[in-house]
């Protein structure tokens, strides 16, 4: 009998919960079979709308989600009974997880019956996405409450999804991906205070979250050494014998990382590839599958880029015959022994971080962080140097004009520019339409359980029926735990291993620059706003660091306001930028406007607003396109010259 | 930002205000290697060191690389804002010796609000070995000048920590519990006993207890610095704030104790002569010394002439013969 297909989804949300609704229900009609939700950054780090630093984040990367109204027009005539939801959500998982019950009582289904995921992977945050709120421990203390309470309430309901994924696009080698997600995972484990008989149905509930690239035989191998530590792991350190509950269960998006801004279109046969390496195996396929868009590099897809990736899973769910087959590896020596391998490497990581005290001490001490910021300078410098292939970017580069992006947005989606406005009005009407009494009794309620040590979920379910607002349930939190800022990773001391002339040659440019002014160049390099993808400003820092310049790294989730006022007391020569989630025209020209140094950016921005940000007086913007860091880093350096005049 | 008009009393005026942009400008300055700067450096120093309140402290952090330095500074810092006083920080960090490159991380622990009176600058400590970059004494002159606290945050290199006694008025040792070398450096002489100790991380509980009593039965061994001073030992946390009020309160009381004693002004000449000799043996090393009759009677000219140190470095190389 064929195997049945994985929950087929596309991970989306954008402006307005209304907006957001259409979107998930016509994606539904076409076939898609489970909802992923993108929230927006102030959602994620739990801010109000209206806060300042949520300033030009509201609706870019997901959908706004103030209080339970939002969460109702989100999910208006889906039917929550039989929907399987993914949410990609972290600090603020419990708050969201109380809205979806609340949102799912009020309409008469129970708890019990809700299907789905909270990505609740705090560990990952403070290695590579950055939408953390607080500190290690208190965070971990919150994912247990979670744990707990699903267990006995939403027992459907996989209150964790240990994430791999964004390790590996930060720049995780394979055995790095499956050693530290598994430590993860043990951290999670470890934490969870439970009776030994109660603790195989919480191993049950744990799920993954992985990433499959474009070397899609070892990414096939890497998901069976998964399985099989896994396996090992519940049984010999957690006691699980039943082998079902011991099943590694995983969901996948595949590799954005590896996604092109140069010939796009390549990216559809990346995407329907890197999707092989975790459906070929059938003892280690995929549960649940989302696929990024051909333009994902470009900015914003529209729902009919979307409806491209969904194709794709259908047509190798529905049209090609891999469901009919066992497992296809069985008996191949030469699968095997690249599973052995990776196994080994991954669990010597997994000993190295368990010598530390696992993973939280791991993250803490900066361990995890320096080690992938090391692989990922390594993997830039392979295809700086060629010695990893990328069609398109750096060999067969030549291209004929693409008829994909001749409309005016250039192929991407444009975002409503009211859409900010329209959710600061909802958020106010709703502070206004609310029971106050109820609202401050709730937060009492909610104050009261997290200074006590009570599970936060049946207080947080109480704030999302009282109508308390996602900033609210945040910085309650914070006023008892903390805000916490992680390692950087970049106080590694590793230099360029393969340095070359071309390098070099940028060190005495720098040097010569520098004797010309005076003092050795001096650069600011921070990411205003809320996005927390560092990897790319820590990467530009390490190597202007390597190529002579003094680098003031300023981390993340920076205001202009901070970011002006660094700059002016660092006396910095020059500024550069990073922003992914697309709030670069709000953000940049506030800081570019207010200083007299030079002003570069990079990050995820269309073609039409790198115009407008050179009108607004930045000397230079960078997108996924350029590649080549070392000739950014020398760039940087003409800048300052010509706006000095020591060109 | 590009530098303001200069040679003015204006920028002198301003940096005593406490205004950042003026600020800045004295400290880019400071660091400007040209000759051409030489001139009015010496001009601003001499102006900044002769106007600047007597109140103004000095401290010195120090300590390995990951006791928590930049947490104690932050926690500090939050303390002397509260208490309406101003902080000028200068957190140094090293400089990679092959590319000349440093990567200067604190701020990252450091965030304040931009209308607060904090400034913090970051240093590369360049190839200068003991704990501190080449333009940290001018850049403490105007700091010093401007807020009433000024903390010198070191590379920390454990043994070679030997500058910062040389530019504060008040030095403190963090040390995290368990940290034994530390304390056997200090055993053995090679680390100079500062005014304070402090075990930060004090939350990690018994190993914290050991090495404070550690540090206490050192000391029963010990010559102390200064006759009349005996260094205190504190513990605190930045993650509970414990501890931090009563560093405050010993630092004011040190400060006393230097004003009582004279202890303020010894220090602060020795500093300048320590940085006279340092300006002139960087450029003319120990020939240049020997022109003067060694080293021992160049640090007795410093001290005889007792001016800004600068001015004292224009005044030996022409002594010396090494005049334009």
């Amino acid at each position: 009998m064929p195997d049945r297909p994985w929950i087929i989804r596309t991970y989306s949300g954008h402006s307005s919960a209304e907006a957001s609704n259409q979107l998930y229900r016509a994606n539904l009609e076409k076939g898609q079979t489970g909802l992923s939700i993108a929230f927006d950054l102030p959602t994620q780090t739990g801010y109000e709308a209206d806060h300042p630093l949520a300033a030009g984040e509201v609706g870019k990367v997901g959908v706004p989600i103030s209080s339970i109204e939002d969460m109702q027009t989100l999910l208006h005539g889906i039917p929550l009974d039989r929907m399987n939801t993914s949410m990609t959500i972290n600090a603020t998982a419990a708050w969201l997880l109380s809205l979806y019950i609340a949102v799912a009582e009020r309409s008469g289904i129970k708890r019990s019956q809700l299907q789905g995921t909270t990505q609740n992977d705090i560990i990952k945050e403070y290695l590579s996405r950055g939408t953390y709120i607080f500190p290690p421990d208190e965070s971990m203390r919150l994912t247990s409450n979670m744990i707990e309470f699903a267990v006995d309430e939403v027992p459907k309901w996989n209150p964790i999804n240990i994430c791999s994924y964004h390790l590996q696009e930060v720049g995780a080698t394979p055995s790095q991906e499956v050693g530290f997600a598994i430590a993860n995972a043990m951290a999670v484990l470890d934490g969870i205070n439970v009776d030994a008989t109660t603790m195989p149905s919480v191993v049950g509930r744990i799920s993954f979250f992985c990433n499959a690239g474009i070397r899609f035989i070892e990414e096939t191998c890497k998901m069976r050494a998964f399985t099989r530590i896994w396996d090992r792991v519940t049984q010999e350190r957690y006691g699980v014998d039943d082998p079902k509950l011991r099943r590694f269960r995983y969901g996948v998006q595949v590799n954005s990382l590896g996604l092109t801004e140069a010939q796009p279109e390549n990216n559809i046969q990346r995407i329907a590839l890197e999707a092989l390496g975790v459906i070929l195996s059938k003892d280690a396929r995929a549960r649940a599958i989302q696929l990024p868009a051909w333009n994902e590099a470009m900015g914003l897809p529209r729902p009919w880029d979307q409806q491209w990736s969904l194709r794709i899973q259908q047509v190798l769910a529905y049209e090609t015959d891999l469901l009919e087959y066992e497992d296809i590896f069985e008996g191949s020596h030469v699968i095997e022994k690249k599973v052995r391998e990776i196994e080994a490497g991954a669990q010597a990581e997994i000993d190295r971080i368990l010598e530390q005290g696992g993973a939280v001490r791991a993250v803490e001490s900066g361990y995890m962080k320096r080690a992938l910021v090391e692989s990922n300078a390594a993997r830039i410098a392979a295809i700086e140097s060629g010695e990893r292939t990328v069609v398109g970017v750096n060999r067969f580069d030549q291209t004929e004009a693409s008829p994909l992006t001749q409309d005016a947005e250039g192929g991407i989606l444009a975002l409503d520019p009211t859409a900010e406005k329209t959710q600061i009005d909802r958020l106010i009407a709703h502070r206004n339409r609310r029971n106050r009494t109820d609202v401050d009794a709730a937060l009492q309620g909610l104050l009261d359980a997290v200074k006590s040590g009570d599970n936060v979920m049946p207080a947080s379910i109480r704030c999302a029926h009282a109508g308390v607002t996602t900033g609210e349930w945040s910085d309650a939190l914070r006023s008892v735990f903390g805000d916490y800022r992680a390692p950087t990773g970049i106080e590694a001391p590793l230099e360029l291993r393969s340095a070359g002339e071309n390098l070099d040659a940028i060190r005495a440019r720098v040097t010569e620059v520098s004797d010309r002014l005076g003092r050795r160049l001096k650069a600011l390099i921070g990411k205003p706003g809320l996005d927390g993808h560092s990897s790319g400003a820590e990467q530009i820092a390490l190597f202007a660091r390597d190529a002579g310049w003094e680098v003031v790294y300023e981390g993340i989730r920076l205001t202009p306001d901070q970011i002006v006022s660094s700059a002016e007391q660092e006396g910095v020569h020059l500024i550069g930028l990073s922003i992914l989630s697309g709030s670069h025209l709000t953000l940049v020209p506030q800081i570019a406007k207010r200083v007299n140094v030079p002003v570069v950016v990079g990050g995820i921005i269309p073609e039409s607003d790198i115009t407008l940000l050179r009108n607004q007086g930045v000397a230079a913007v960078y997108t996924p396109r350029d590649y080549d860091v070392l000739r950014i880093i020398r760039e940087m350096v003409e800048v300052v010259a010509q706006a000095n005049g020591v060109a | 930002m590009a530098l303001p008009k200069f040679g003015s009393g204006d920028l002198v005026e301003r940096v005593l205000k406490g205004e950042h942009a003026a600020i800045a400008a004295a400290l880019s300055q400071m660091e400007d290697t040209r000759p051409t700067a030489l001139d009015t450096n010496r001009e601003l120093l001499r102006e900044l060191e002769e106007r600047t309140p007597r109140t103004h402290t000095v401290v010195g952090l120090t300590g390995t690389p990951g006791v928590g330095k930049s947490s104690l500074a932050a926690a500090m810092i939050r303390y002397w804002v509260e208490k309406q006083e101003g902080v000028g920080m200068l957190a140094i960090d090293p400089s990679s010796r092959r590319s000349g490159g440093a990567l200067l991380g604190d701020r990252t622990r450091l965030r304040f609000e931009p209308n607060e009176r904090v400034f913090v600058r970051s240093l590369a400590a360049k190839d200068q070995l003991g704990g501190l970059a080449p333009a940290t004494r001018a850049s403490v002159v105007v700091l010093r000048a401007a807020f009433e606290w000024t903390l010198v945050e070191t590379v920390g290199v454990g043994q070679s920590e030997i500058d910062v006694e040389t530019v504060a008025d008040t030095v403190v040792l963090v040390l995290q519990p368990g940290s034994g070398d530390t304390l056997q450096f200090m055993k053995a002489g090679v680390l100079e006993i500062p005014d304070i100790s402090v075990v930060h991380k004090w939350d990690l509980g018994s190993l914290a207890e050991r090495t404070r009593a550690d540090l206490e039965a050192i000391l029963g061994q010990l010559p102390v610095r200064s006759t009349d001073w005996r260094m205190a030992v504190i513990g605190t946390s930045a993650q509970t704030g414990q501890g931090i009020d009563e560093l405050g309160e010993k630092l004011r009381e040190h400060r006393a104790y230097l004003d009582a004693t004279n202890e303020l002004d010894h220090r602060r000449q020795k500093s300048r002569t320590a940085w006279t000799l340092e300006l002139f043996t960087q450029r003319f090393g120990s020939f240049g010394l020997e022109r003067l009759g060694g080293r021992d009677a160049t640090i007795r000219r410093i001290e005889e002439l007792d001016q800004s140190p600068l001015d004292g470095f224009h005044q030996l190389r022409s002594e010396a013969g090494f005049d334009r």
